[in-house]
């Protein structure tokens, strides 16, 4: 699914560069739920930007399921976000004007697909992540928990190729992340592949696959035994 | 473009915010509103002055004369000399080009003495000697009986054609005009009509003051042998009488004896110069009233242009999720055009609104209390509304165009960074 080969990334800040990924090479298999771990500043917030399209590497190669990421144009990368990724991000990032089924249908409405389909499609994931009655709140009206799991709607929406997530539960006390993972668990036993960024060692134990980046670069790839959330909810 | 998701969204932004909302678009409702009201009081004018001007045949030159300044020929400087009634012949000989030629002769004038009687009543008048084209190039309305004519003139009857002024101070109300005479220096004159002049026609109530007679008897009558006063001389429309008057005054110095560079002895007036400078006028009133409410609306725009960057600013994290979401930068800057456009378009059309109550307002006035000098009937025309919408959709464009580029500029990485 994700192929990435030599990945170098640098920040420059005046006259200083700083190098933060120092050649990656690492590979997603379709299905897979990845934990990215590693101190603050490791770079994987870095490398999950840059998987994400929204940053870009200096040098190396990014193949998504086939597709040769490069040289995109803000458009394209736009297009592309929309059809394969889903993004999940600590601080929820909803529209605070608009409600839950509006946030979840976004990225549908920006595939231009009529209003009635898209609502429908829009309702049916948020029943998924439980929060059919709340679809016409406005995130200020939701939980921590309760957004997470919006926006969580909002990145399958499209039903994309890849689930990036940031620091999803960073924001959530354990109770709440542990709910957040359990959904979480469920989506990639639908068969969909997920990538998370986390600091913390239990919420990576969840899922099946660890990989632990220092000073940019990969410094252990294992394979875990997944610990199933909801028998510690 | 226009489906409803893109205007539910561009009147949550706008109703976010309700006073700031407000308090942006008066600035461009304040310049629309200026526009409008300077462009309609400019028109108010022009339509004042245009009435007065009349129906005035405009490409007109008057042509008199005074004392030679220059010896010519023998002949010696401080000579005085009169238009013939064969000059009227050379000129239209000579200049093909002209519609009218009308040589005048005029008795009394201004403050002189009374030389008009009826009965015991008497006045001071103008009395013109005329041909009958003269109604052309200086027109006034008949309201009885009727103008001189050609067989008037080729007869030399003693007939006069008076002004609505001079008949309500030698009759009184209800008396019989039509046929009864009047004695103009001794000479009796039947009265075969009346007229009436627009009002304010340059002179005001001295123009209902005057005297028409046929030009053949007001010349035997009063004495004037083939004498000529002056002339009103009308060009066709296609020839500039400006361009012509330098040609006919140099053939009058010929035919007269005159000397070329005797700039003194032949006087004239060029009203179709005069009527040209006011017409010049008023273009320069239509572009002052253009230049200045365009001046106030650019300052309402560029309030405009700097609330939507404050939004855009304010949104700066929104606009990151959702090009993060996926959307096409390009529907990003349309949203952000289309919310000033609407913006703009919304209080410039109250602006509009608001402008066309007050000059409705002014016209009820004007109407209730009678007419102004100079100021008639202000108003805008289509015309000017449509460039004013044309001007709105502009500015709003313009106004977005700076924040709609700043969104785009936002990189969703760094906007969702800003926590
Ligand atoms: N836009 C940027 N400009 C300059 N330096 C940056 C930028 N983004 C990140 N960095 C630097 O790159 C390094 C890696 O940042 P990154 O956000 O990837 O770390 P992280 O592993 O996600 O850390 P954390 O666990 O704290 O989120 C850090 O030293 C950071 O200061
Ligand atoms: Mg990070």
């Amino acid at each position: 699914m994700i192929e990435i080969k030599d990945l170098h990334k640098s920040y420059k800040m005046g006259s200083n560069s700083l190098h933060v990924l120092k050649g990656i090479n690492f590979n997603v298999e379709d299905g897979e739920l990845v934990a990215i771990m590693g101190s603050s500043g490791s770079g994987k917030s870095t490398l999950l930007n840059i998987l994400g399209m929204l940053d870009e590497a200096d040098s190396g190669t990014y193949v998504l399921d086939g597709i040769p990421i490069k040289n995109l144009n803000e458009t394209k990368a736009a297009n592309y976000r929309n059809k394969f990724l889903g993004f999940i991000f600590q601080s929820f990032n909803l529209i605070n004007y608009k409600t839950a089924l509006e946030n979840v249908a976004l990225p549908l409405y920006y595939q231009k697909m009529p209003r009635k389909q898209r609502q429908e499609k829009a309702m049916k994931y948020l029943e998924q992540v439980g929060l059919k009655e709340w679809s016409h709140h406005l995130p200020s009206e939701l939980s921590g928990g309760q957004k997470q799991r919006v926006a969580i709607a909002r990145a399958m929406v499209a039903e994309p190729k890849v689930l990036l997530a940031d620091e999803l539960t960073g924001a959530l006390d354990s109770k709440t992340s542990y709910e957040v993972m359990e959904l979480i668990q469920n989506i990639n036993d639908q068969g969909n592949t997920i990538l998370v960024v986390t600091h913390e060692p239990d919420i990576a134990q969840m899922c099946k696959r660890i990989v632990h980046l220092k000073d940019g670069v990969i410094v252990k790839d294992e394979k875990v035994k997944q610990v199933r959330a909801k028998v510690n909810v | 473009m226009f489906n409803r998701d893109r205007w539910k969204e561009i009147l949550e932004v706008l109703t976010t915010n309700w006073f700031r909302t407000v308090l942006t678009a008066f600035g461009v409702f304040w310049g629309i509103l200026i526009l409008i009201i300077l462009l309609s009081a400019g028109k108010g004018l022009e339509n004042g002055i245009r009435a007065d001007f009349g129906d005035i045949a405009t490409n007109t030159m008057f042509m008199w004369t005074r004392s030679t300044t220059k010896a010519h020929m023998g002949l010696p400087i401080g000579r005085n000399f009169n238009y013939k009634t064969e000059d009227v012949e050379t000129l239209w000989e000579k200049f093909p080009q002209l519609r009218f030629i009308s040589p005048r002769n005029q008795l009394g004038g201004f403050g002189g003495n009374n030389n008009v009687i009826r009965g015991l009543k008497t006045g001071a008048y103008n009395v013109y000697g005329d041909y009958p084209e003269i109604i052309q190039q200086e027109p006034m309305a008949i309201t009885a009986g009727r103008f001189i004519n050609q067989s008037d003139i080729e007869n030399k009857r003693k007939v006069a054609v008076i002004g609505l002024g001079v008949k309500n101070e030698l009759y009184e109300a209800g008396e019989e005009i039509l046929g009864s005479y009047i004695k103009i220096q001794g000479v009796n004159f039947l009265v075969v009509g009346t007229y009436k002049k627009r009002s304010g026609n340059g002179n005001g109530e001295e123009g209902q003051k005057e005297i028409y007679v046929p030009f053949t008897s007001f010349s035997q009558a009063f004495n004037r042998g083939n004498n000529v006063g002056w002339m009103a001389i009308t060009a066709k429309d296609e020839f500039p009488i400006t361009s012509l008057k330098m040609g006919i005054v140099n053939e009058m110095k010929r035919v007269h004896k005159i000397h070329p560079e005797d700039t003194r002895a032949i006087g004239f007036f060029d009203l179709y110069e005069e009527f040209n400078r006011v017409e010049s006028l008023f273009g320069a009133m239509s572009f002052i009233g253009y230049f200045v409410g365009i001046l106030v609306l650019l300052s309402g725009i560029i309030g405009v242009s700097n609330i939507m960057l404050i939004v855009v600013k304010e949104r700066t994290k929104e606009i990151g999720i959702r090009r993060a979401l996926g959307e096409d930068p390009w529907s990003i800057r349309k949203q952000i055009l289309l919310e000033s456009i609407f913006l703009t378009i919304i209080s410039g059309m109250a602006g509009i609104v608001v402008g066309a109550l007050f000059i409705y307002g002014v016209n009820a006035l004007l109407d209730a209390n009678g007419p102004v000098d100079m100021f008639m009937n202000p108003s805008v025309n289509l015309g000017v509304v449509s460039a004013a919408l044309f001007i709105l959709i502009i500015s709003g464009l313009l106004a977005g165009f700076i924040p709609a580029q700043s969104a785009i500029k936002v990189r969703p990485i760094d906007a969702l960074r800003t926590e």
